[in-house]
């Protein structure tokens, strides 16, 4: 499996850590329900098929990646920054 | 037909000709007490103990496949019950107790095999750690022997003992431990549950569950509606799409986990081993090819195949501990899809659904346990009560933090 690093092009998915599901938010602030930190902690979607995921690239450009993967081909069809670039900043 | 030697030798008589399917190609019936979704090994053993422990008989394993297509298929065939936590110990004793008789009970050659189970210790500490899980094994009454570096040599000869890394210091050693094989455990409750009346369905995929109510109802399959009183997931790899037809999250990842055989030899090792500095451990088949296998890969995945670093992980540890093993070419390799629980344990419990039951969350580990998943599934089903042995496995227990953390490899928090 090869991942399309937006900043150092196609490398070996070897060179990544994974993370998983991209789409949990942290609950925001110590009034977060016990539920809500339940909910973000354990419970996944784990969807056969489309699935956005976080992978880091320790062994590149230290970048935190958003990655588009079917996870029952393990296609790729996308990996971008996980942090979206600040408005006004160079692309 | 009843196997026995005289069986055997009738058919031997009669040049086998004579012999009649195991089981029937049962197409579904409109209603059924229990539907078992999940022609697996704890589907099949859960509608075998459903009829011969409680009397239920009116029940269907459905599986979208053939039987034993799945996990039970797909892992490395070890057996053992050296766990250390209170919530987990009863219940692989349990099991290791059902396969000692399995092959009695369902008249079927599993050929189970218990020829040890030795996990490796590295360090002074992991030799403390494995001494305080061979006393908590002992104490809940399973046979436990810590043994030094020399025991184990006279054991397993040809490791490296001499340059390792790691040198080897010793091993945790149970006896009862082993191997089965595992098609025939698949087979073998398909059989002894057919004979007892249960349907066995084979190419028919759930595509929907049917909920009135809070209730369950039936499921929508590729072969029709099918009506069910209660309706239990025993489909370790994919518990969670099955959940989100009843609108449900589980605390589960699916991930991919890769083993490996190597061309035959003639007998070289005669136990299991497990390597204590990495995640690899090793056995030998009966066709003689040695069966091994490592870490899951690591990233979500329904795929059944791996890639190749984790492979060449569990190559690199295999050599570590046992140079001579690359001399050997592996002759084939596969992935299965485990239902990785957040703890690492599984889950025996009710769904907040009204006659909805999950059995999923298997992590490493479901083969080894399954005559007791069976066991306790069908206790749980039939009295809807958990079985002693099973109290811990609650799927509420992440709410409570009555968390099993065992080994502490669930999915997360990333320990691998």
């Amino acid at each position: 499996m090869r991942i399309p690093c937006p900043h150092c092009g196609a490398r070996d998915a070897q060179e990544f850590t994974y993370l998983g599901d991209a789409n949990p938010k942290r609950p925001d602030g110590m009034e977060a329900t016990e539920a809500a930190m339940f909910d973000y902690v354990y419970q996944r979607d784990n969807p056969a098929g489309r699935f956005r995921e976080l992978w880091y690239h320790g062994a590149g450009c230290h970048a935190w990646l958003v990655v588009t993967r079917d996870t029952k081909t393990h296609a790729i069809e996308a990996a971008e920054p996980a942090k979206p670039t600040k408005a006004g900043a160079a692309a | 037909m009843r196997y026995s030697v005289f069986s055997l030798l009738a058919q031997t008589l009669a040049g086998h000709k004579g012999w009649k399917p195991a089981w029937r190609d049962a197409a579904p019936k409109p209603e059924y007490d229990v539907l078992v979704i999940g022609g697996g090994g704890h589907g099949l053993a859960t509608a075998y103990y459903l009829a011969s422990q409680h009397g239920i008989s009116n029940v269907a394993v459905i599986e979208k496949g053939y039987i034993g297509s799945g996990n039970v298929g797909r892992n490395t065939t070890i057996i053992r019950s050296n766990y250390l936590l209170p919530g987990n110990t009863p219940f692989y004793e349990h099991s290791m107790k059902l396969w000692e008789g399995l092959e009695q009970d369902i008249n079927y050659n599993a050929m189970v095999s218990q020829r040890g189970v030795l996990n490796l210790y590295h360090s002074d500490a992991q030799r403390d750690a494995y001494a305080r899980r061979g006393n908590a094994m002992r104490l809940a009454g399973v046979d436990a022997e810590l043994l030094d570096r020399e025991q184990v040599r006279a054991m397993v000869p040809f490791f490296n003992y001499e340059t390792g890394r790691f040198p080897i210091q010793g091993g945790l050693l149970q006896r009862r431990g082993g191997s089965v094989r595992h098609d025939a455990v698949a087979w073998g409750y398909a059989r002894a549950a057919d004979q007892r009346g249960v349907d066995i369905v084979q190419n028919c995929e759930v595509t929907g569950l049917s909920i009135e109510n809070g209730r369950v109802t039936g499921v929508e399959t590729s072969r029709g509606p099918i009506k069910a009183k209660k309706i239990a997931l025993a489909v370790a790899g994919n518990s969670s799409r099955l959940a989100a037809m009843a609108g449900m999250r589980l605390p589960i990842e699916s991930h991919v986990l890769q083993a490996f055989v190597s061309e035959g030899v003639k007998p070289l090792i005669d136990t299991v081993v497990t390597y204590g500095a990495g995640h690899f451990y090793v056995s030998q088949s009966d066709k003689g090819g040695l069966v091994f296998g490592g870490d899951i890969d690591g990233y979500n995945s329904y795929a059944q195949r791996g890639n190749l670093p984790v492979i060449e992980d569990v190559m690199e540890s295999a050599m570590a501990l046992w140079p001579g093993i690359g001399r050997l070419r592996v002759l084939r390799h596969w992935g299965g899809i485990m239902d990785m629980s957040m703890d690492g344990s599984p889950i025996i419990d009710h769904t907040p659904i009204d006659g909805l039951y999950l059995n999923a969350g298997w992590c490493y580990g479901g083969f080894k346990a399954t005559p007791a998943s069976g066991w306790c599934f069908a206790h749980l089903i039939a009295r809807d009560e958990p079985h002693p042995v099973a109290t811990a496995f609650r799927l509420d227990r992440f709410t409570t933090g009555r968390v099993i953390d065992e080994k502490g490899v669930g999915a997360q928090p990333n320990l691998h």
